[in-house]
């Protein structure tokens, strides 16, 4: 345990000791993890300090103030947001020992093989299978929308290794080796022009069961730490006034009187609004953390921000007016990352068609809230009980 | 923007909100104020007494040297929070909050400002209660040192003992309730009465300039509404997800079909954006800091959502929701005539454009 005044102490000391601007970036970022200021909410000796998380941004201003080298979050994403967490709960030591820092570092790249052209919403549904052979497990299957597939050392997967039993109970979590020849990535191209995702064929692709996280047929409550994570970096965020999508609109309008129309004042006068109540909303949803007082606020977070993204870029098109028919370039791309504010205006409005749908569909987020929050009544369910393998598909 | 708002509730304000609930559960039942609506006396004074004499909440934004608590909009606003999830009649937004402001933007009343604090005196400012902070209000005529004319409109008069009246030389008067005529309106919010005041050649005395006072007090108004708004949200939603649950239709709890369950967790997450505009503007009026933003993004978000909560319940209640026995319609009375109280959404949306430069065409 440290506080925030010791942790200041022990980043100064390590920027003295490994000064960024003499410092290999990848050498500084290695320190850097072993010196349990990574993320100091992890474990000693895993990129932490067994600190409160909320303490991270002690050394992160530090840090920023110092110029120090990052380690690309954006790029990283999946393997910071979700395979980590996972790691540390369900990992043996070996594993985390083995995964952990070339994963912070950015050395190896993290992708996450769960949606399924069957599975999206009804993610439990899933068929890729795996099938035990003595120390090794044989998976074939495809795998959809993976982000990052295409630069990805490793996959955090989900396979069906016993279709004789309901559909929950029946799924084994792994580690999979994006280097298997087995492993065929193919860009999928979106509504964009680009190919954000991918399509990942797995042909006889073999992982060691030392590569299983968390038990045999266990990989179904793994899954949920790995989906929980995935929500919560969803929500956290710290944006200033205009911070979001709002921002170029407001912009534009300010900078050109000649697109200004009294409807779509109105319009914007309304979205404003709402943007400025949503980035209140994250604000106190990230108080409300940093007090250690999480509430389900969070689970409406993401709900809130697909359907704003989507009116307001909408909107921004429109605003547009003549430049709103025109669209920056279709040529086929694969972005590093994913930038919903990027762009143009065009863009913004088909990427965003993807907020509501990406993560948890919009709809499936509402019965969660409704069920989880509220504790109105479930869905009438007719797939707990069945054996997968009996499912009509 | 360098700083934040502090949008969390502090363990005190907690601590006041629970004084302030369990008073209400025992004191504010729903088949009293219904009762209450209709009578000749609308207003529930033991209430006020218990609120005030008993709890000393009249004087929160009263410094001590004064008579009062010396606390910040932050408290008040959970105590709106509270007021409107009972849908209380009592007339404390108008007399604790809009007349307190407002003296508290005058110089010589500080005797009236201790009187108010301690809740055995009412105020009422006599500006009408759908005007927004910044808009013209109708004065009276001051002549020869006294007050002729009418003024419509104005909420809680019938509980006022003080009206703080705006005359045609700009100055602001207390005029006693002795001296003027209070004709009661047929409101459309029984629990938030208004009235017409007639001045015939009424004394008063001159507390100050009418224009700031009054800008003040609509201003910190607004922005503490959207809290009572949001308790009378936050009420409608938890009473309507309760009677879903148990109410069944087609052998299932009506709850459990997904087009309710669908419009409860939309105006859960509206009830959940609510309380941070809400918290937004209570904060920025306690500190001072990016006050007419908060209140203007507060007010124009809040009244859409508190309406939409109070007709959400009415219409999942079925026919229940439409009897006059059943509270339902407390709520939307209140909602709907909230949502005009202190300037309608849009006249603070068209704040906005100016406040945040989204100039009209």
């Amino acid at each position: 345990m440290t506080d925030a005044a010791e942790l200041r102490r022990r980043t100064q000391e390590f920027l003295a000791a490994n000064p960024p601007a003499r410092t290999d970036p990848l050498d500084f970022l290695r320190a850097r993890f072993d010196a349990g200021l990574a993320w100091v909410h992890f474990p000693e000796g895993l990129g932490g300090l067994g600190s409160p998380r909320s303490l991270q941004a002690v050394v992160d201003a530090e840090l920023e103030a110092a110029a120090a080298p990052d380690n690309d979050p954006r790029r990283i994403g999946i393997g910071l947001g979700m395979a980590a967490p996972t790691i540390l709960q369900y990992g043996t030591q070996e594993q985390k020992r083995r995964f952990l820092r070339p994963l912070w570092t950015g050395e190896e790249v993290w992708c996450q093989l769960f949606s399924e052209p069957g599975a999206g919403s009804d993610l439990a549904a899933l068929g890729t299978r795996a099938v035990r052979e003595g120390d090794t497990w044989v998976v074939n299957g495809q795998k959809v929308w993976t982000s990052s597939a295409h630069l990805a050392r490793w996959a955090i997967l989900i396979a069906r290794t016993d279709p004789d039993v309901p559909k929950h109970q029946g799924i084994t979590y792994f580690v999979c080796d994006m280097t298997d020849p087995g492993v065929d990535v193919r860009p999928l191209r979106q509504i964009t022009g680009e190919a954000e995702f991918n399509e990942v064929f797995l042909t006889d692709v073999r992982i060691p069961d030392a590569h299983r996280l968390g038990g045999i047929g266990d990989g179904w409550r793994v899954a949920q730490t790995t989906l929980n994570n995935e929500r919560v970096a969803i929500g956290g965020m710290r944006l200033p006034r205009e911070g979001g999508m709002i921002g170029p609109v407001a912009r534009t309008w300010r900078e050109r009187p000649d697109l200004r129309t009294h409807d779509l004042h109105q319009r914007l006068l309304g979205l404003w609004v709402e943007a400025e109540v949503a980035r209140l909303t994250g604000e106190r949803l990230r108080q409300q953390l940093v007090a250690g007082q999480p509430g389900p606020e969070g689970s409406g977070m993401k709900l809130a921000f697909a359907r704003l993204n989507q009116e307001i870029s909408g909107l921004e098109v429109e605003l547009l007016g003549e430049e709103g028919l025109l669209y920056g370039d279709w040529t086929m791309r694969r972005p590093e990352h994913v930038d919903f504010t990027g762009r143009d205006a065009g863009y913004r409005y088909l990427r965003s068609k993807g907020n509501s749908i990406e993560g948890g569909t919009s709809e499936v987020l509402l019965n969660i809230v409704a069920e989880r929050v509220l504790g109105l009544p479930a869905e009438p369910r007719t797939d707990k009980d069945v054996a997968w393998k009996d499912l009509a598909r | 923007m360098s700083t934040q708002p502090d949008l969390l509730y502090s363990e005190e304000e907690q601590a006041l909100r629970a004084a302030v609930r369990d008073l209400l559960t025992d004191h504010c039942g729903a088949p009293d104020v219904i009762a209450r609506g209709e009578s000749d006396t609308p207003h529930d004074a033991e209430l006020w007494k218990l609120l005030t004499d008993g709890m000393g909440l009249a004087g929160l934004l009263v410094p001590e040297d004064q008579g009062g608590q010396g606390a910040s909009h932050r408290e008040v606003a959970v105590i709106l929070e509270e007021l409107g999830r009972a849908v209380a009649p009592v007339p404390y937004l108008t007399s604790a909050v809009v007349a307190t402001e407002a003296l508290l933007a005058c110089d010589g009343s500080a005797e009236l400002l201790t009187r108010l604090a301690s809740g055995r005196t009412v105020g009422a400012v006599a500006v009408a209660l759908h005007l927004a902070p910044g808009a013209a209000f109708p004065v009276v005529r001051l002549d020869d040192g006294r007050l002729h004319g009418e003024l419509t409109g104005i909420a809680d008069a019938q509980a006022a003992d003080v009206l703080l009246v705006p005359a045609d030389d700009g100055g602001l008067y207390a005029v006693e309730a002795g001296a003027v005529t209070v004709v009661p309106q047929v409101s459309l919010d029984l629990t938030r009465p208004v009235a017409r005041v007639l001045f015939q050649g009424a004394a008063g005395q001159r507390v100050g300039d009418a224009e700031p006072a009054v800008r003040r007090a609509l201003r910190a108004a607004a922005g503490l509404l959207a809290s009572e708004q949001l308790g009378l949200a936050d009420r409608s939603l938890a009473e309507t997800v309760r009677y879903l649950k148990e109410r069944k239709q087609f052998n299932r709890p009506v709850g459990g079909f997904q087009a309710l369950k669908h419009r409860l967790a939309r105006l859960w997450l509206e009830v959940v954006h609510l309380r941070a505009a809400a918290r937004g503007a209570a904060d920025a009026l306690a500190t001072g800091e990016d006050v007419d933003v908060s209140v203007a993004v507060a007010q124009a978000y809040a009244a859409p959502v508190a309406v939409r909560a109070a007709e959400e319940a009415l219409q999942l209640h079925g026919g229940i929701g439409m009897t006059w026995e059943h509270p339902a319609h407390l709520y939307l009375k209140r909602a709907k005539a909230d949502s005009l109280a202190y300037g309608a959404a849009g006249a603070h949306r068209a704040a906005l454009a100016e406040l945040v430069d989204l100039q009209a065409p």
